[in-house]
């Protein structure tokens, strides 16, 4: 059976804003950059298009009708996902699987500096009879988790904070990153509470940014590209919309997803055999409660691990070496992108002062944010078949 | 809707029912602001519009004369080679007259919504606009020939609707 | 054969179609889903993925509806996406259930489409003015009703048409519906009464068009296993195809709709069609106009440009004809729940090819079907080619 490579990329940003370029232009300099990072023409190579994106976050209803053009796919065959970047991945592994596409190419971006009113687009996905009638600010929501999961797993206000610290400092070394920075755990503890026990410097910040990425079938793949990345797995999922009956504690839709992944990659011991992992850290105690659902360590015990500095850039198992999304920026749909291009770099070698000794195996895993509990993972290694 | 299946599921509503509120409703008025940047290639149209006139872009490659103007060239996907500017003529590609606003509310005076191929662009090239000054909505024909009508300098501030909008070079 | 996998509808279910309807959009995916799921003999937990189709979120009122209305559609813990191409949506997402199984990665797929234009207030059209560009089109004051007003006023230009010619589709297909159960729009009209009808936006007139409305539609695809187990009337999904033009629909001759000729040829391709007017046997083009009828059969080389007003007059697209077009009614008798319109049409081919369209039932056993939905700004064609 065909394994299904992902052979180039192109980003733009991540950066507070970009008030030069519109989006068509940002996304059409991310995909030239794709592109000639493979050595194809669009117009004739890549058999489908796909772009994440959702209407209220671009300002218009029906967002693929704006897209064609600057990706090359005018009168070719392209579609928009309602989603994540990497439910966009999903997506392209299923048609190579099918046999009956070599090539595809997918976008996500985030012109998040466009939005006057991000908060209550946001609050805008809330159910409207039972909870958006409440009113506030929607992310309470996480104030609610963090509360719940910092109770149940006796995760400390410390271990939370070292997540930011952590990932800001690793983005200082990212030329894609908008907000490297040194901070101290008392500096974030200090910073203002915002949703009890959430405090402001434990919130990603949005940021500009378009990331393209062309996935091959093998036979393709290997012409294209010396440098391969193989998809081994991957898995996504949604537990509920309902906020009422969802866990309040784990992060059940990473943990599924992550199950279907691991079985199609073949991992077994995954703390063992994943060298990195980029997690989704919209809020920074969100990276503890991933890390458990995605069976990187026992349910409850990120927050030593993280105090230990396992999970540093020097550490056992490095997660987040681009700087997630707190040192990157959160680049709304395009968050599992930022995670595919850092997995791509570490795998290819190209991660310069971040770069892992010995990358074989990488995981990269998103959600969607509020007020959703869904999720993808996929597992990407620079090594074929069978052999470790 | 297979014989097989005898019932389907569905309770329908008059609308007046729930004008009147005799169905629970909850009702919700979203606030969704943007401000998308114009971008280099609409920038300039824009900016061009503000000066009374009409910018298109050319790709050498494959010839065209483009307007609106876009910096990459979708047929060929390279960047565009140089900026030209088109007549504010043309002809009319087709048109419709509406006798509904935007909000679907009836409209007692039509409003004759045309595309107009641009003199200067290349075949086919058309922006659409809005066309006045016609005292009988049934001669409008396709083929005929348009003339921009501009707002005064001062009231222009770089947007389509600096064209006020566009007229018969002869009378209709 | 293509593919890994050759895939099956196996169940289908449907809602009414009404301007308004009661149930939320939850509980109108949830019955199309049960319904499909109770005429395949399987339930939820046979289901390894859900894909739903649904247009524009401004319709419902709520941002990332997709993940609004997953738990309608049966989502709970599963793996779910939605894709989303406007009017296209609604053959477009079989096509993505397709890819779902024919790759391999999941056995069973449930496809869900659901539309609430309802909830819009006071008029669901107000939402249409979102899908224009907010700088070169929406200041003209934009009404949807123009592009097609446009386009139709181009096509009949082009062909020298008169209005009698195109109003027959509509005469046709409101006719057609009165023996469709679910149909909003059932009548006995005359091609007078179409002329004598309020001219919306000339050349349009209102018995030209189809309504907003409620309704939400369901398929359930299988691989070839399962399908061969729960049924002895699998229906093959043998050809998929899908294509968009240019965003700048100002610079197209409209008369034509190369997308849906684009995306036709990629279906027959795969179906190994070679003469469609000899191997259809009925189709289901998208008539959310009546003049649109006749623009996508030429479109889906069913017959020459130009020559499809002909074939209508003749009698040819009459469900006792040689080409039986929209036997359900299609959109203009039954209504235009924009997603759910688009999988009704696949429905319908399908319970046809299986013999149980009762007082709709084309003769002469029909063994292969094509159905196509448009999309966008006079941009998008999904075509699916089924066949027994």
């Amino acid at each position: 059976m065909s394994e299904v490579a992902i052979v180039g990329f192109g980003c733009v940003g991540f950066r507070p804003m970009t008030p030069e370029l519109s989006y068509k232009e940002l996304m059409y300099e991310a995909a030239v950059k794709a592109y000639q990072d493979v050595g194809i023409n669009p117009r004739k190579d890549i058999d489908v298009f796909i772009t994440c994106a959702e209407d209220y976050l671009e300002g218009f209803s029906i967002f693929d009708e704006f897209v064609p053009d600057q990706l090359g796919a005018a009168l070719r065959h392209l579609f928009t996902v309602s989603g994540d970047g990497m439910l966009g991945l999903a997506t392209a592994y299923m048609l190579i699987k099918t046999g009956q596409f070599d090539t595809v190419a997918i976008e996500a971006h985030s012109k998040a500096s466009d939005i006057l009113t991000y908060m209550d687009i946001i609050a805008f996905g809330l159910d409207p009879i039972f909870n958006r009638p409440l009113g506030g600010h929607p992310y309470y929501l996480a104030g609610m988790e963090m509360n719940r999961y910092m109770n149940d797993t006796c995760t400390t206000m410390e271990q939370c904070a070292q997540v930011v610290v952590k990932n800001k400092k690793n983005a200082i070394e990212n030329p894609y990153a908008a907000y490297g920075a040194n901070v101290t755990i008392d500096q974030v503890l200090c910073s203002d509470m915002l949703f009890y026990p959430l405090k402001k410097l434990e919130i990603s910040t949005p940021a500009d940014g378009c990331v393209v990425m062309v996935l091959a079938s093998e036979n393709v793949a290997e012409k294209l590209t010396d440098n391969p990345v193989w998809v081994k797995g991957v898995g996504w999922c949604t537990e509920t919309p309902s906020l009422e009956t969802r866990d309040w504690t784990r992060a059940e839709y990473t943990r599924i997803a992550a199950e279907m992944a691991y079985k199609q990659a073949k991992i077994n011991t995954p703390w063992r055999e994943i060298d990195f992992a980029e997690i989704h850290d919209l809020f920074a105690y969100k990276e503890l409660q991933h890390m458990e659902a995605l069976k990187l360590c026992k349910y409850g015990d990120a927050g030593k691990l993280i105090e230990q500095g396992a999970t540093n850039l020097d550490g056992e198992l490095p997660i987040n070496p681009s700087g997630g999304l707190l040192g990157m920026g959160y680049g709304l749909e395009a968050a599992g992108m930022q995670k595919l291009l850092e997995a791509v770099l570490q795998l290819r070698g190209d991660a310069g002062k971040r770069q892992i000794q010995d990358a074989k195996v990488g995981l990269a895993h998103t959600w969607r944010g509020i007020p959703t509990a869904t999720g993808a993972v996929a597992i990407l290694s620079n090594i074929k078949r069978g052999e470790k | 809707m297979s014989e097989k299946i005898k019932n389907y599921p569905g309770e329908a509503l008059e609308t007046r029912v729930i004008k009147e509120g005799k169905v629970p409703t909850e009702k919700f008025r979203p606030r969704a602001k943007f401000a998308w940047s114009a971008g280099i290639a609409i920038g300039r149209f824009l900016d061009e519009l503000k000066n009374g006139k009409i910018i298109a872009s050319t790709c050498s490659k494959c010839g065209r004369i483009m307007v609106p103007p876009r910096v990459y060239c979708e047929q060929c996907y390279k960047p565009i080679d140089d900026w030209v500017y088109v007549k504010d003529t043309g002809v009319v590609n087709t048109f419709s007259v509406s006798f509904l606003a935007a909000d679907a509310t009836r409209l007692k005076e039509p409003i004759i919504v045309a595309i107009i191929n641009l003199d200067g662009a290349s075949e086919g090239m058309g922006i659409i606009h809005r066309m006045e000054e016609i005292k009988d909505w049934k001669k409008v024909k396709i083929g005929m020939k348009v003339k921009a009508v501009w707002k005064p300098l001062k009231e222009r501030t770089g947007a389509i609707t600096d064209i006020k909008y566009f007229k018969p070079v002869e009378d209709v | 054969m293509f593919g890994k996998k050759r895939v099956a509808i196996v169940g289908a279910g449907i809602t009414l179609f009404r301007r308004n309807l009661k149930e939320t959009g939850k509980e109108l995916s949830y019955e199309a889903a049960k319904m499909a799921l109770d005429a395949a003999g399987l339930e939820l937990r046979d289901v390894k993925s859900v894909v739903m189709g649904s247009a524009p979120d401004a319709f419902d009122g709520v941002h990332m509806k997709g993940e609004y209305l997953a738990d309608g559609a049966g989502a709970y813990k599963k793996p779910y996406t939605r894709v989303f191409v406007g009017g296209g949506t609604g053959v477009f997402t079989p096509l993505a259930g397709w890819w779902h199984v024919a790759s391999g990665q999941f056995d069973t797929c449930l496809v869900v489409c659901e539309e609430k234009m309802s909830s819009c207030y006071p008029h669901p059209q107000f939402a249409f003015t979102t899908i224009f560009d907010p700088i070169l089109e929406r200041p003209i004051g934009m009404n949807l009703i123009w592009i097609f007003a446009l386009e139709m006023n181009r096509y009949m230009h082009k062909h020298k048409l008169k209005k009698e010619d195109i109003a027959l589709v509509s005469v046709k297909n409101k006719r057609n519906a009165l023996d469709n159960p679910i149909a909003q729009l059932g009548a006995k009209i005359t091609v007078e009464d179409v002329l004598k009808s309020e001219i919306m936006a000339w050349p349009v007139q209102r018995l030209d068009v189809s309504p907003t409305s409620d309704g939400a539609a369901a398929v359930l695809l299988a691989s070839e296993d399962v399908a061969k187990e729960v049924t002895d009337n699998p229906v093959w999904i043998d050809g998929v195809g899908w294509c968009i033009d240019s965003t700048n629909w100002t610079n197209r001759d409209l008369y034509y709709p190369d997308y849906v000729e684009y995306a036709a040829r990629m279906a027959y391709k795969m179906a190994g069609i070679k003469n469609p007017p000899k191997e259809i046997d009925v189709a289901e083009p998208y008539d959310p106009f009546d003049y649109k009828e006749l623009h996508h059969m030429e479109g889906l080389l069913l017959c020459k440009k130009g020559e499809a007003p002909k074939l209508t007059r003749e009698g040819v697209t009459q469900r006792d004809g040689d080409l039986p077009t929209c036997p359900s009614g299609g959109l203009l008798g039954c209504g235009n729940p924009i997603a759910a319109a688009g999988l009704m049409k696949v429905s319908e081919i399908f319970w046809q090819l299986r013999g149980e369209a009762g007082k709709r039932q084309i003769s002469g056993d029909p063994r292969t079907g094509v159905a196509q939905a448009w999309g966008d700004l006079m941009q998008y064609g999904s075509v699916i080619v089924l066949r027994r």
